[in-house]
């Protein structure tokens, strides 16, 4: 018996043994797993647990703000204020949309869509609920915030534009990035992000953006952010300003002064191809596009037949006409196929085969020399000139004055606004036509295919008037510019000049009564008017009682052209005018345009050096010269 | 021996001198860390974790000591009595129980909320231990002598694991074999035993587990396969340990835990909260510190002359040693995830008090390991 206990103690105690040594070896591989994974794997699992703890919230970066030559803002951002719900701590969403309805309206779509977005974020993300909203209805929401739970008012930053109608389409908007554009850039990507869409905005984007910055933000497993660590944090870089080289007063007179008109303007600094003015009615208001457009607005913007959406400074293609004849005339003398004083007499039509060109005055000038045929912008002397040059010697001058050239001025344009000067091998690719003389005769008179934009009206102009081959920019060139001269005499160029002064000052000038100078004592200007023809009126409708171009609707009338410069002496700024359908262009375009060019001549704008503090200053006329 | 000559001590005074005090000291320093672990949990905060933890364990640490002073034969008489009740209770969760998170684990006695799976360790531990008092050493291998304890372990095990509670299911069983083996079955059994237990075990992975819990086991195979399913706790669980390197992040500096990354961090992931803030130092010195008590839990057992207390001693140092064991091992990947707490450490009030009345059986069997109770007459004596 005792022998048996003995034995059964010792059995006890053996496998007690046992069973002990497998409670150490369990206890070993704990030890040797956690030793491994704290000792040998530390450093990854450090890495996945800092993935898990860190994450970076992106920084927008304040976009860089457009600025005219003088410092006045044309683009900036305003602070936005904006209206968030965050589920957790608002309780019931339809209760808390009530409870906030009571001093923010709110619209039934809107209710439903914010309701709809509450549904599919987590918790504790705010959910936005209005953007833009105006000061007066943030400061009430704020004021009963107590009442509110989960309602959580914000400041963001938003584009604006204080001179909305003047450069629509030179600073062009922002809007938040399409798809396409923003693949998988987080930036791109924000909901409060924009990016430029047209105008400056679009072609500086990448200096106006900046770099965005990102913020070190602890979160939990919900992803909620428990603390920000602004030591570990890159802050975002603000985007570059630019300046512009346009005078924002002269740039708002001029977008008034061609006001509801399909119109446009271009004002260059003829001795450093600044462009000074570029308007383009009528406009738009493109704070409309930066919190999104409603279809309704767009559409109707979009269908406007005066087309305001569009730029018609830079991409905007008309006829001429008349304004073309200096060209024609260097073209003349560089080669010697009309001496200055030589006259040739204007019967108001030549017959040519068996088509009949006329002058715009039918009962005919007379003899007329070039000096006059500029001045009474007579066209059979120019039919004659034009045929004795032949197309291709009037085209060689054309595109040494700027035709058929696109002036990239620094926003984008379509690839048509270099507009075209025609020749015969554009002609049979075209048409399969061979080049008539009657060809060359409607492009003396800058009409037929002839096209140019107002820019390139106006840096012909500037050609013109200096004889150097001015290049035009809209962003400053930050020190004197010498274009190359072009290859014209100065007295012939001088002649011309001294025609284009005839135009406005001489009695019988085309615009000698309407305008009656540029209105500013002492200084005289040079002009030229134009009238680009759209529609020639049918034998048929002229029985029909048709008579002139008042009797047309609208959209077959002419374009009026005016190009001109000053001060006359020692020219420093050109305008192109181009008023669309307006009629003739010394009744439509003459009195814009010089009133445009007095306005420059008055602020002088490339007078004082961009310092604002100058601007008040007298003007200074000199300098100007 | 000189223990077995040494006398039964009988008063009070007597028996607090024979307690064993070192063990009632390591037993303190481990309810001290799980206090110092809930109020972390808290983020440095009594309410609500460390208070409730601390007066449960004040209140259970008094019942040991209780329990530990009782003679061992007021357990033994209680035994059957306490195992029937357990074994009623299990059957009435099964059919009455609160269901809370998906399973059947407690039940309502009025005010008193309880969970009879609990009770059911420590009172089939004492049913066993008295079985094999009584029971002859030599029909321990016979049929007759052996279907009466996989009777008393087949059916709480069964009924746990129905709950559905595999945790707490295959603590119990293994507790169970453990006496089995202990208490001398044969090698000629054990062998055939086991083969026949891992072809079973197999079948019933395959084919007796709720969808949830194969899940479990086959997220804890591959748990990557699964980062954001079922396999990430056990994932969260590693990177919580693993970040925590040789000294930890810290004390209330653990941010896996902290920023909710972690699960049921108060209670079944409680050791990986430690080991992130106080690291592989501090994760190793309380794995330490239970096997000292386990150890304390041995030596006991060797020196109990009853079998009855040898066996009620192995088979509480089992249960606890497969709480540690499997808490630990679950939280690091090792063995899947069963809803396993770290005795006196995770927070929870029924599994506290099993362990603490467990330890106490074991102090009172080394305060009483001289005695030698009679045997009694079989099942019914």
């Amino acid at each position: 018996m005792r022998r048996d206990k003995q034995e059964a103690q010792a059995q006890f105690n053996r496998r007690t043994f046992m069973v002990g040594a497998g409670g150490v070896g369990a206890f070993a591989g704990i030890g040797a797993q956690l030793y491994t994974l704290q000792i040998l794997q530390e450093d990854e699992y450090r890495v996945l647990s800092d993935n898990n703890q860190f994450s970076f919230r992106i920084q927008l970066p304040t976009r860089g703000r457009i600025l005219d030559r003088f410092g006045e803002t044309i683009a900036e951002n305003r602070d936005s204020y904006r209206i968030y719900l965050i589920r957790e701590q608002a309780g019931d969403p339809a209760l808390a949309l009530d409870r906030l309805s009571r001093f923010m309206p709110m619209s039934e779509a809107r209710r439903e869509r914010v309701l709809r977005d509450l549904a599919r974020t987590p918790r504790f993300q705010p959910v936005t609920i209005a953007e833009g909203v105006d000061w007066e209805t943030f400061s009430r929401v704020n004021l009963h915030l107590p009442e509110l739970p989960g309602v959580m008012p914000d400041v963001g930053e938003v584009r604006t534009y204080p001179m909305p109608a003047a450069f629509a389409h030179v600073a062009g908007y922002v809007q938040s990035a399409p798809p396409e554009i923003a693949g998988d850039d987080p930036l791109l990507r924000h909901p409060a992000f924009r990016v430029g869409r047209t105008g400056v905005e679009i072609a500086r984007d990448v200096e106006l953006r900046g770099a965005a910055g990102s913020l070190k933000v602890e979160v939990n497993a919900f992803g909620r952010v428990i603390r920000e660590l602004p030591d570990q944090s890159r802050p975002a870089e603000p985007g570059r300003d630019i300046a512009l080289t346009i005078d924002s007063e002269v740039q708002r007179f001029a977008t008034e002064r061609l006001g509801t008109q399909s119109a446009s303007a271009v004002g260059l600094d003829v001795q450093t191809g600044e462009i000074v003015v570029m308007a383009s009615t009528p406009s738009f208001d493109p704070n409309l596009f930066v919190l999104g457009i409603p279809s309704r607005e767009f559409s109707d913007l979009n269908e406007n037949p005066l087309r305001p959406l569009f730029n018609k400074a830079t991409n905007g293609l008309y006829a001429p006409a008349s304004t073309i004849k200096g060209v024609i005339s260097l073209a003349a003398l560089r080669h010697g196929v009309m001496r200055p004083g030589e006259r040739v007499t204007c019967r108001g039509s030549v017959q040519l085969g068996n088509r009949r060109f006329h002058c715009w005055r039918r009962e005919g000038h007379g003899p007329v020399n070039m000096h006059d045929a500029i001045k009474v912008s007579c066209d059979t002397y120019f039919y004659e000139v034009a045929a004795r040059l032949g197309i291709e010697r009037i085209r060689e001058a054309a595109l040494e004055l700027g035709f058929g050239q696109l002036f990239e001025v620094g926003i984008p344009m379509l690839s048509q606004a270099g507009g075209l000067f025609p020749s015969p091998q554009w002609k049979r690719a075209r048409t399969g036509q061979g080049w008539s003389m009657g060809d060359t005769y409607n492009v003396g008179i800058g009409q037929g295919a002839v096209l140019a934009s107002p820019l390139q009206l106006a840096v012909m102009t500037a050609r013109m008037a200096t004889g150097h081959a001015v290049e035009p920019t809209l962003y400053p060139r930050g020190g004197p510019v010498h274009f190359p001269r072009l290859d014209f005499d100065d007295a012939h160029i001088q002649a011309v000049h001294n025609a284009h002064v005839g135009v406005v000052h001489e009695p019988g000038g085309t615009s000698y009564w309407s305008l009656g100078g540029l209105g500013v004592e002492g200084i005289r200007m040079a002009g030229k008017t134009g009238t680009s023809q759209v529609y020639s009126i049918t034998a048929e409708e002229r029985a029909r009682g048709v008579r002139d171009q008042d009797d047309l609707p609208w959209r077959l009338r002419n374009h009026g052209l005016f190009i001109c410069y000053a001060p006359a002496e020692a020219p420093r700024y050109a305008v192109a005018v181009v008023v669309e359908h307006g009629g003739g262009g010394a009744r439509s375009a003459a009195q814009p345009g010089r009133d445009i060019l007095r306005e420059l001549i008055l602020r002088d704008p490339a007078g004082h050096s961009g310092v604002v503090a100058a601007r008040h200053e007298p003007i200074n006329l000199a300098q100007g010269g | 021996m000189p223990v077995f000559t040494q006398p039964v001590p009988r008063d009070l005074r007597a028996k607090l001198f024979e307690l064993n005090w070192a063990f009632v000291l390591l037993i303190v320093l481990t309810g001290c860390i799980g206090i110092l672990m809930l109020y972390s949990v808290a983020g440095g905060a009594w309410d609500p974790w460390a208070i409730r933890h601390a007066t449960r364990f004040g209140a259970g640490f008094l019942v040991m000591l209780v329990v530990a002073m009782v003679p061992p034969r007021m357990w033994m008489s209680l035994a059957y009595p306490a195992y029937l009740g357990a074994l009623f209770l299990l059957i009435m969760v099964e059919l009455f129980g609160a269901t809370a998170m998906g399973a059947q684990r407690w039940i309502d006695i009025g005010p008193l909320r309880m969970q009879p799976s609990e009770l059911m360790k420590i009172a089939l531990v004492l049913a066993l231990a008295r079985y094999y008092h009584d029971l002859p050493p030599e029909k321990v291998s016979t049929p007759g002598g052996m279907i009466v304890p996989v009777l008393a372990i087949a059916l709480p095990f069964g009924l746990i694991a129905k709950q559905p509670d595999l945790g707490t299911a295959v603590l119990t069983g293994a507790t169970g074999a453990v006496m089995v083996f202990l208490a001398g079955l044969s090698w000629k059994i054990i062998v055939p035993g086991m083969v026949a237990g891992v072809v079973g075990g197999v079948a019933f992975l395959r084919y007796g587990l709720e969808e949830y819990q194969r899940a479990r086991v086959l997220t804890f195979l591959n748990p990557e396969n699964d980062p954001l399913g079922a396999g990430y706790h056990i994932m969260q669980s590693k990177i919580a340990l693993g970040s925590g390197g040789l000294t930890g992040k810290g004390y209330m500096q653990g941010t896996q835990s902290h920023l909710n990354f972690l699960p049921e961090k108060q209670t079944d992931f409680i050791f990986t909260m430690l080991g992130e803030e106080f690291g592989f130092v501090g994760g190793i010195a309380v794995l330490v510190l239970y096997a000292l008590i386990l150890g304390h839990c041995l030596m006991t057992a060797m020196a109990c002359r009853s079998v009855f207390l040898r066996l009620v001693t192995m088979g509480v140092t089992t249960t606890f040693a497969l709480y540690v064991f499997i808490n630990a091992a679950m939280v690091m990947g090792l063995v899947p995830v069963v809803g396993v707490p770290l005795p006196m450490i995770s927070y929870g009030g029924s599994v506290m008090f099993t362990v603490l009345i467990g330890l106490g059986l074991i102090l009172g069997a080394h305060i009483h390991r001289a005695a030698e109770p009679p045997k009694g007459a079989g099942l019914f004596g």
